[in-house]
């Protein structure tokens, strides 16, 4: 198709306009010179409106997510890896094997391609490093001013293997509640590059695809109740869904949960509780006490997972309190997000 | 963190309450009253009313800056806001306060007005010099704490003659809320006041002192660290034991008895006191808050936009006031946790982080086991 035009894409100092999303030539030559040709696959190099794939066997599992970042590109990471890793670990969290993802683009006019084809090749390289095939795609160019450069939607496709079934309304009474290391890595990288903060020692997001973590916990854990990443939200919201999916309460040991001084010194600074801030390549699993050991193992001997952590227990209690036991004894109510989390004003 | 960590340790925080058990005598009640938001917010944090004997009582006082905004000022703002010449510049709080109407800065925006969130003053003065064919208007909150930063914004206009730039000055002060407080008639019944720090780094300790002669109460400048309040609690029971009512200050790693003398100057340039200003909860408090000074008259949001203040009742099942002037605790409020949390806040004092029934609601409320 590429041979039919004149000029090639200028990738270096191009920029989108409406043309690329209008159907026409000019987005039949950013489809198949920029995302075909970084994606690369049989499936996708069909150029037909759907990908038609062979029944992957087990359960299918599907999961869906926008992602919205501003700015695109952080330190550890941009939105273009993180539209692949969020999805695939929506996936992963299920017990799912990830296989396929479609990905839709709303293109901002004026973002440079330049910035576009620097997403492309690191989703096409997060695709390739998490072993998923990106197979089909959209894509559509908003005028400028209604977008904020691109958003990107994923859809990802997986299959359950026989005899997983994790679920969030799983926790039992007794069950040990575990973490796959430090809380808020990406939150406050995203948030030290907004807000222009140049910390001495630079936070880098954790973002990362979390399948392979996920799958060896499982091997070691056959009585694995549930896996759930910490995204938007951070950490309290993740179990405080969790506890009310379940039925249950929960009791965590403040010391127990892990964050880096660096996080901890930024939140402080900003006036946040990193238990509230967003991770990208962590995962909270819940299992019964006496597989909580060999649990831990598995993950700490994952490079992702080295900092991993038995954080708490699930207990009885009708109004689904998350509390967490303070370092001095004390004890307070770890709740659900509420709002935006903002800044102290004095 | 150096020199956050070693406030925060656990082992030293179990010793000193024992020591607060042993310090207390068993036939008397302390009841200490935080007067800053970021003390109940400390408090409530770190599970600290456990630790700590049954007879000390920890009252909720009205230093929250959010709360304390009564809402026809806050219907000011919006009604700046909605103006279609005006972007009006908030601190992030400020922006969830329910108004009159159904309506709060947040709604605003969404109705098409240009509401921005800074984090400080210089934010608002940069956005004034992005957009020079618009009014930019500072909605200057908080304590003594935050005022310095208004004053350096307003000096800083002056010099740039940046002229689409005002300030909307709210500003309030601790030590005649402190007074007025003891001296209503149906004031609460206190034995002594756990000081706010950050106020006092700028003002210093001495503002204090007459107060605490006045009224017979002991006043302990404290720290937000959990060790801090610990800490300043022992140094309470200890004066009320001995029967004396001094001005202690427990935070001297940053108060002095004279405070910044500089950050005073700028605000000395730059306002004035106000001959009476209303509280939320406590009603209007005379020589309780600060406006623009004559000499700055042009950069008056005020004056530039004629604003008429105009009071409005709270809601009437809102338990705010009597929560901000400590009779009250947020959990005595009928509609607390119920129609009134976080999301949907009936009153002020569940708006902020360092809001009353907001920090109860967050960090303590199993202690009811409230439902969710």
């Amino acid at each position: 198709m590429s041979k039919s035009y004149s000029r090639p894409l200028d990738l270096k100092h191009g920029l989108v306009n409406l043309t690329h999303g209008s159907g026409g030539r000019a987005m039949a030559q950013l489809v198949s010179e920029l995302f075909a040709a970084e994606f690369a696959n049989d499936w996708l190099a069909q150029g037909n409106d759907q990908a038609i794939l062979p029944p992957p066997g087990g359960r299918i599992a599907i999961a869906t997510d926008s992602h919205v970042i501003s700015p695109l590109f952080f330190p550890g990471g941009d939105i273009g890896s993180l539209a692949v890793h969020g999805t695939v670990n929506d996936l992963a969290m299920g017990g799912a094997t990830p296989l396929y993802l479609s990905a839709g683009f709303i293109l901002e006019e004026g973002l440079p391609l330049a910035d576009l084809a620097r997403i492309v090749r690191s989703m096409a390289a997060a695709a390739r490093t998490a072993g998923v095939a990106i197979v089909t795609g959209d894509t559509k160019v908003v005028e400028r001013g209604k977008g904020d450069g691109v958003f990107i939607s994923t859809t990802g496709v997986g299959v359950v293997a026989d005899g997983v079934n994790l679920s969030g309304d799983q926790a039992r009474p007794g069950d040990v509640i575990l973490l796959s290391g430090t809380l808020g890595d990406h939150g406050m990288a995203v948030m030290s590059q907004r807000e222009g903060l140049g910390f001495a020692s630079p936070i880098l997001s954790d973002s990362a695809a979390l399948h392979t973590l996920a799958a060896a916990l499982l091997a070691a854990c056959p009585g694995l109740r549930l896996m759930r990443d910490p995204t938007r939200g951070g950490l309290a919201t993740t179990l405080n869904e969790i506890a009310q999916q379940s039925g249950v309460g929960m009791r965590l040991q403040e010391n127990a949960i892990p964050v880096q001084a660096s996080v901890r010194a930024a939140c402080e600074f900003l006036g946040l509780d990193p238990l509230y801030i967003a991770n990208e390549g962590k995962l909270v699993a819940i299992c019964p006490a006496e597989q909580a050991a060999a649990a831990l193992a598995a993950l700490q001997a994952h490079p992702l997972g080295q900092q991993a952590a038995i954080i708490g227990q699930v207990v009885a209690d009708a109004h689904q309190f998350v509390r967490v036991e303070t370092d001095f004894g004390g004890e307070r109510l770890l709740d659900w997000l509420s709002g935006e989390m903002l800044p102290r004003i004095c | 963190m150096k020199y956050v960590d070693e406030f925060r340790r656990g082992d030293i925080a179990r010793g000193m309450a024992a020591h607060i058990h042993t310090l207390v005598q068993p036939d008397r009640q302390y009841r200490l009253m935080e007067f800053c938001g970021g003390h109940t917010h400390a408090i409530a944090r770190y599970g600290l009313t456990g630790l700590l004997p049954d007879n000390i009582r920890l009252i909720h006082g009205p230093g929250c800056p959010v709360c304390v905004l009564p809402i026809g000022r806050v219907d000011s703002a919006i009604e700046l806001a909605l103006r279609p010449d005006v972007i009006l510049c908030s601190y992030g709080d400020t922006l969830r306060v329910p108004a009159s109407n159904k309506m709060s800065l947040y709604q605003a925006r969404a109705k098409g007005a240009d509401v921005r969130m800074v984090y400080s003053t210089s934010d608002a003065l940069q956005i004034a010099r992005d957009n020079p064919h618009k009014q930019v208007v500072f909605f200057a909150i908080g304590f003594e704490t935050t005022t310095p930063p208004t004053a350096l914004a307003l000096i800083q206009a002056r010099q740039e003659k940046l002229a689409n730039f005002s300030v909307f000055c709210n500003h309030v002060l601790t030590p005649p809320a402190m007074r007025h407080l003891l001296a209503a008639g149906d004031a609460v019944q206190l034995d002594g006041f756990i000081g706010p720090s950050h106020v006092s780094t700028v003002i210093g300790s001495a503002p204090y002192a007459a107060v605490a002669a006045e009224f017979a109460k002991p006043v302990v400048i404290a720290g937000f660290e959990p060790l801090d309040v610990l800490q300043s609690v022992a140094m309470l029971v200890e004066q009320i034991n001995a029967g004396r009512t001094e001005v202690e200050t427990q935070f001297t790693r940053a108060v002095t008895a004279q405070g910044n003398a500089k950050a005073r100057s700028l605000v000395a340039q730059t306002m004035t006191l106000r001959d009476s200003f209303e509280w939320r909860g406590l009603g209007q408090v005379p020589h309780s808050a600060l406006a623009i000074h004559p000499d700055f008259a042009e950069f008056d949001a005020e004056l530039r936009f004629a604003l008429a203040y105009r009071h409005v009742p709270d809601h009437k099942a809102c338990e705010c006031g009597a929560i901000l002037r400590g009779q009250k605790r947020p959990q005595d409020c009928k509609v607390f946790a119920i129609v009134c949390n976080p999301d949907n806040p009936l009153g002020s004092c569940m708006v902020s982080s360092e809001g009353a029934c907001a920090a109860h609601y967050h960090y303590g409320r199993f202690v009811e086991g409230q439902p969710a």
